[in-house]
């Protein structure tokens, strides 16, 4: 089983590496960008010895309390057999 | 009266503040390896700046979890001063012995020069020697300096008076163009309820010798030395 964790800074906090990704797709001359916001991405690979409400539980866990800061930082994540 | 520097891998101011201490301040030190419980029975620590875990992750998600980290909780829990520089100040907040969090410098970029903080409260074991209103000139040298928390805890910091340092012009004002990272109402420095854990983004450590451009940053060794004589 793989889980997905995505990590992205939370609305109230400012992402001044979006602003600036934001600001060069514009000079690009795209258009219909309205904002950009950067984030991580986490693949993690489970061993198979936890059923999925296991591992959802484990996953939210390792999400919480190491791959995000809460201070600044939320999550979400997806599981794939 | 004892001060321990830490070592984590990738830190790289640890020498500077022993050097400081030792040299300068005249006082017993030793460094703590990270990967031991073991404090040594010093009386101060010192988080120092530098790139632990090589800023894996987020800047000090990593150094949380490290041994030395588990005994610096319950030493500071118990009241033992700590106080984090730059790098020392990232780990300290997410090790939850301060409120709010580092993130990345509002210009992007590293910035690395002299900067002015202004002193908002003396009565702590870090600024003791400083008057309020005081400007000391500091460098920093830093990427993610940019000073975040939540409305309620700026609130408690404010109400607390727990903002112990703020970037400033020369002749102490507050304002936006002083700021070097754009934190939340230009904060360089906080402290913890207990008083007892500072952490500041400014070096001290590189302003504490005549020979190294100025001796402003001596004055937070030398309130800590104060400190810790009277407790």
């Amino acid at each position: 089983m793989k889980a997905y964790v995505y990590v992205s800074l939370k609305k109230s906090v400012l992402d001044p590496q979006g602003k600036t990704i934001q600001g060069a797709l514009k000079k690009m001359g795209v258009k219909g960008l309205a904002d950009v916001r950067q984030g991580k991405f986490f693949e993690l690979t489970l061993d198979g010895g936890l059923n999925r409400g296991e591992a959802e539980a484990e996953v939210a866990r390792i999400a919480r309390d190491v791959l995000t800061n809460p201070v600044i930082e939320e999550f979400r994540f997806s599981l794939e057999e | 009266m004892k001060f321990g520097v830490l070592i984590f891998p990738g830190s790289n101011c640890d020498h500077d503040a022993f050097w400081t201490i030792q040299q300068v301040a005249k006082q017993p030190v030793t460094f703590l390896w990270h990967e031991s419980h073991d404090l040594q029975n010093c009386d101060a620590i010192i988080v120092p700046g530098g790139f632990s875990y090589g800023d894996y992750l987020r800047t000090g998600a990593i150094a949380k979890f490290s041994p030395v980290m588990e005994s610096v909780r319950k030493f500071a829990d118990g009241g033992g001063l700590v106080l984090g520089i730059c790098n020392g100040f990232q780990i300290l907040c997410e090790s939850g012995l301060l409120p709010g969090a580092l993130t990345r410098n509002v210009g992007l970029k590293y910035v690395c020069k002299p900067v002015h903080v202004r002193v908002e409260n003396n009565d702590t074991p870090f600024t003791n020697a400083c008057r309020v209103g005081d400007v000391l000139t500091i460098p920093i040298g830093h990427m993610d300096g940019n000073y975040f928390c939540d409305d309620s805890t700026l609130a408690e910091l404010k109400r607390d008076q727990r903002i112990i340092f703020r970037y400033a012009t020369p002749s102490g004002e507050i304002t936006e163009d002083a700021n070097p990272n754009g934190s939340l109402e230009n904060i360089a420095g906080i402290c913890s309820p207990g008083r007892n854990v500072l952490g500041m983004m400014p070096h001290p450590e590189r302003a504490s010798e005549s020979e190294l451009g100025g001796t402003d940053g001596f004055r937070i060794f030398e309130s800590l030395v104060g400190a810790m004589a009277a407790r």
